[in-house]
């Protein structure tokens, strides 16, 4: 019996162990036939002792150099083995939102194969084409589209096959899970594996560049799609339940020495020198490793490489200057600040900067209102600190790690350690959540470059304390927003401007802004600054502009506070400005929030080839009827008791992904603290692969928001990031679980005639509304606008004493 | 460095370690356990729980030589002849988790809760749960699976005790 791995990237070690030159990597130069089933690899494994073994197994046989696979070769995404299941490899990895189940389900449906006779390979840069690893929520709208192709090309040239076999027409066969059939004669029939189990196809594919892969086949129709969108179960789950799942903090290999690295005490200091004897002493101890401002100590184990580091005794030089204004500053040092530039449109904008005549539109309103927001830097603060283990074996780097984007680490990695790219391997295994952290994997560079140093293969692991300090941050915001109403309460003008200090905007992986490249000295040409977009482009509003300016800090290498993409880049921020404002002009207008917004959706038919209007204007009532929301202006009339009650809605787009939230808090006006008790979402990201893995991420995305809403600021004073732990940097707990989660899929085409619904991503969009709904729903609890992020408890308590509520 | 003895999953261990090394590393490096993770190693997160004498400890800031002989459950050890407990199956029914990589300490925690409290109210479960951080924020499925494991938990006592009653 076919037995299936609950580990599908050991599978590909096991294959390798044991199945000699017949590799998969020596089978796609042609040199072999695959032949083992997965049954018979499977049974030989023990869990718990199989990782050093097969892994030292696959090193040796795989010792380089590993050129990139043919992305225009059927073969290099599709295996069929002999017993007609199929191994699909993709250049992806699962943040947790459950995507490798998706894109199985996408190519078993193309290639008309049941689910659970597919297997699937992530995220290794020898063995899988390279699709960039995650990223931009792209997963299924982009690269689940060439996957999909691929598979469907490969059911057409087993169907030619089929024709041959039997010398019938293909329109004469049917096919069904994986069998063939003369439809004239059901008798007559062949299994995938019969056709082709362990041979190549040997089709060559077309396609510019890899996110246009195809081949001659079209991909089905929606309405014939059986597969996707059924809720089927993530198979990665069993194994992480059961604790057999290995990840990438789980790497281990014979002779594997731990890591750990030693930070400037403050942002920008210089090293002087290091006092070795200080940990000479420690059992174990191996090495000092150290190059500019970058300090590592390695040793045997790993208790003994975290004591080595806690001890090891530097003599660090302090910056002359203050690096950053302290984080109570930080928004006056914004405000105040000469920009350096003015960012660019992120793709896709829809709107120039300048539309109509906001100035004489504001001048000429009937009521004008201003206001102010700040959000601070906020961290990822990954559940589980940033690591890597690097072997350096047979004069190639193979690198394990849970990097979302392993290829580029790949290059990256190459191009710092100064060797040849096909001499470097990623192999992707899970990790904890990356919302963008691993884009720039600091862990895999170091443990590469340590690697290289000792002669041994090494597992890094960062500490809490460092992790959330030094990790990539989401960029600080402040707005400025002023809004004119005629005499009716139309808003006839709106003016947004938004300063980021996102002046130093890390690339992806890129050698010379990776932490350790920057505390080596090593420098891009100049600072990339990041992009931003604006909020809510479809409300039509016929005067507006809107200004985005960069600032700086002094500091802008070698710094806790460097910028890059956190889920949803620059959205959350955007969002809870441009949504909170539009609620204070409806509350200006003493219009219902719901109906103002509709007001500005409805106020043009001018629809993209998306229909985004036509499915934000029914996504905004689809929210609103699942609520149960009952019109009328906030905020809603003071109540008497210590707990205050509100609902609040907020809308966006994120590329053509709709969302529209409500959140239904309790406020005590006694302690300040809020509960977001109820949270409606209805989510529009066109066709949906996994109803349940949609939703699950929905509901992460939602939560990830209340914790950004309620919880979450980088703090810091002149010199350091003082926020370094979970007390000092605390994240949402089980204790602000909403009681009820309601999410709509509105997913549909508004086109019935176009022959395939596009599908617009999903990992990051519902995170965008949340922080604005948080802060709606507490001014029409309280009348009180809260215009800073976080929410916390002191300063809600504060603004509602300030208002005498 | 000295001889230590640890019982684990029902299976006795003699290490030569030094014993004031946490016992998360232990498990994790000598003894191939890789259920507990290490979050924080300073006790505020949970990944690194496991179950010593029915109560959830944080093995990141146990000194193994406090745990000597002591019966020490990681999740690995939660399965009885390859049947997963109802909490871990619970887990897979609700499809709790987005990375998973706290969920051996939600999963460990509740154990430890559920044998404690087997009817907890909702209440019960956010206060026994608050110091299970979960960056993917899945706290919501995590109470769900709680909730459907009590259930089943009890509706298995109820009818194991019909049977014997009858
Ligand atoms: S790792 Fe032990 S509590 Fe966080
Ligand atoms: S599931 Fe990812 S941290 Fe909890």
């Amino acid at each position: 019996m076919t037995v299936f791995t609950k580990i599908p990237k050991q599978v590909e070690e096991v294959m390798e162990k044991w199945n000699g030159s017949t590799s998969r990597r020596n089978f796609l130069k042609g040199s072999g036939l695959l032949v083992v089933s997965f049954g018979a690899a499977m049974a030989s494994v023990n869990p718990l002792s199989s990782w050093a073994q097969s892994e030292t197994a696959a090193a040796a046989q795989a010792a380089g150099p590993y050129p990139d696979p043919d992305f225009r070769q059927i073969d290099s995404w599709i295996v069929i083995h002999e017993d007609s299941t199929a191994t699909f490899y993709v250049g992806k990895t699962d943040g947790g939102q459950g995507t490798g189940t998706a894109f199985r389900q996408m190519m078993a449906d193309e290639l008309d194969i049941a689910f659970n006779k597919t297997d699937l390979i992530m995220g290794r840069t020898d063995i899988t084409v390279d699709q960039g690893g995650s990223g931009a929520s792209d997963g299924i709208a982009r690269d689940g589209q060439a996957m999909r192709r691929v598979a469907a090309e490969a059911r057409r040239v087993l169907l030619e096959m089929a024709s041959t076999r039997f010398g019938v027409p293909v329109d004469q066969l049917a096919v069904s899970e994986g069998v063939i059939t003369v439809k004239a004669d059901p008798s007559k029939k062949v299994a995938y594996g019969e056709l082709i189990g362990g041979s190549r196809f040997n089709v060559t594919l077309t396609g510019n560049n890899i996110n246009a892969t195809t081949g001659v086949a079209k991909v089905k129709a929606v309405g014939d799609l059986k597969i996707v969108g059924q809720p089927i179960q993530r198979y990665d789950i069993p194994p992480k339940v059961d604790g057999s799942l290995q990840w990438a903090v789980d790497a281990k290999v014979p002779g594997m020495v731990h890591a750990r690295n030693v930070r400037p005490p403050v942002a920008g200091a210089k090293l002087i020198s290091i006092d070795e004897s200080s940990v000479r002493g420690i059992p174990g101890f191996i090495q000092v490793v150290s190059k500019g401002n970058y300090v590592a100590v390695v040793c045997e184990r790993e208790e003994q490489a975290i004591k080595a580091a806690r001890q090891l005794k530097v003599n660090w030089q302090k910056p002359a200057t203050e690096s950053f204004p302290t984080s109570e500053d930080l928004y006056k040092y914004m405000r105040n600040a000469t920009p350096t530039s003015l960012t660019r449109d992120r793709p896709g904008v829809r709107l120039p900067s300048v539309v109509g005549n906001p100035d004489a539109a504001l001048a000429s309103a009937a009521k004008v209102i201003e206001a102010e927001y700040d959000f601070p830097f906020q961290g990822h603060t990954a559940i589980g600190p940033a690591h890597a283990m690097a072997d350096p074996s047979n004069g190639q780097m193979t690198i394990w790690s849970n990097d979302m984007k392993a290829y580029g680490l790949r290059t990256g990695v190459a191009d710092f350690l100064g060797m040849p790219r096909d001499r470097v391997r990623v192999i992707w295994l899970d990790g904890p959540q990356l919302w963008g952290r691993t884009a720039a994997d600091d862990a895999g560079f170091e443990a590469a470059f340590l690697a290289k140093e000792v002669g041994r293969p090494v597992r890094m692991q960062w500490m809490r304390h460092e992790e959330t300090a030094w990790d990539t941050k989401g960029p600080a915001f402040t707005f400025k927003l002023r809004g004119g109403l005629d005499a009716q309460g139309n808003l006839i003008a709106l003016e947004y401007n938004a300063r980021t200090v996102d002046y130093n905007h890390l690339g992806y992986n890129d050698p010379d802004t990776v932490l350790i490249a920057q505390l080596m000295g090593r420098r891009p040409s100049a600072p990339a600054s990041g992009g931003a977009s604006s909020p809510s482009e479809m409300y039509d509003i016929p005067n507006r502009r809107k200004t985005t300016h960069v600032v700086r800090l002094p500091l802008v290498w070698e710094t806790p506070l460097r910028t890059g993409n956190l889920r949803d880049p620059n959205g959350p921020q955007i969002t809870f400005a441009g949504e909170s404002f539009i609620d204070e002009l409806a509350a200006a207008a003493k219009a219902d929030p719901v109906e103002f917004r509709l007001r500005l959706l409805t106020a043009s038919t001018d629809d993209d080839n998306q229909f985004k209007r036509a499915r934000a204007i029914a996504a905004v009532k689809a929210a609103a009827a699942a609520y149960g929301w009952d019109t009328r202006p906030s905020p809603k009339p003071l109540g008497a008791g210590t707990i205050l009650t509100g609902r609040g809605i907020s809308y966006c787009d994120r590329n053509s992904t709709v969302v529209v939230e409500i959140a239904e808090v309790e406020v005590n006006r006694e302690t300040g603290h809020v509960w977001v008790k109820r949270l409606v979402c209805a989510h529009d990201c066109g066709l949906v692969i996994n109803p349940d893995g949609l939703r699950g991420t929905i509901e992460g995305n939602m939560l990830h928001g209340m914790s950004r809403a309620l919880h979450e600021e980088v703090q810091f004073d002149t010199e350091k990031v003082t926020s370094v732990d979970w007390i000092s940097h605390p994240t949402l707990t089980h204790a602000d679980a909403p009681a009820r989660i309601d999410i709509v899929l509105v997913n549909g085409d508004p086109n019935p005639n176009r022959p395939d619904l596009p599908a617009y991503g999903a990992g990051e969009a519902a995170i965008k509304p949340m922080v604005a709904a948080v802060a709606n729903a507490i001014y029409d609890a309280t009348g009180v606008r809260i215009r800073r992020v976080p929410f916390r408890d002191k300063r809600v308590l504060a603004a509602l004493q300030a208002a005498r509520v | 460095m000295s001889d230590i003895t640890l019982k684990v999953n029902g299976r006795t261990h003699t290490l030569d370690i030094d014993p004031s090394t946490p016992l998360l590393y232990i498990l994790r490096n000598d003894l191939g356990l890789l259920g507990p993770r290490f979050g924080c190693g300073l006790g505020q997160c949970g990944a690194c729980t496991v179950i010593i004498k029915g109560a959830a400890v944080r093995s990141c800031i146990t000194p193994t030589s406090t745990v000597q002989g002591a019966e020490i459950t990681t999740l690995e050890g939660l399965a009885q002849d390859g049947t997963l407990h109802p909490i871990q199956q619970a887990w897979i029914d609700e499809q709790a988790l987005q990375c998973g990589f706290c969920q051996n300490g939600q999963i460990m925690n509740a154990k430890a809760l559920l044998d404690r409290n087997p009817d907890p109210t909702d209440a019960e479960i956010r206060e026994g749960m608050v110091g299970n951080l979960c960056r993917c924020m899945t706290y919501y499925r995590i109470q769900a699976a709680i909730k459907r494991a009590a259930n089943v938990i009890s509706a298995a006592r109820s009818a194991s005790g019909k049977e014997v009653v009858g």
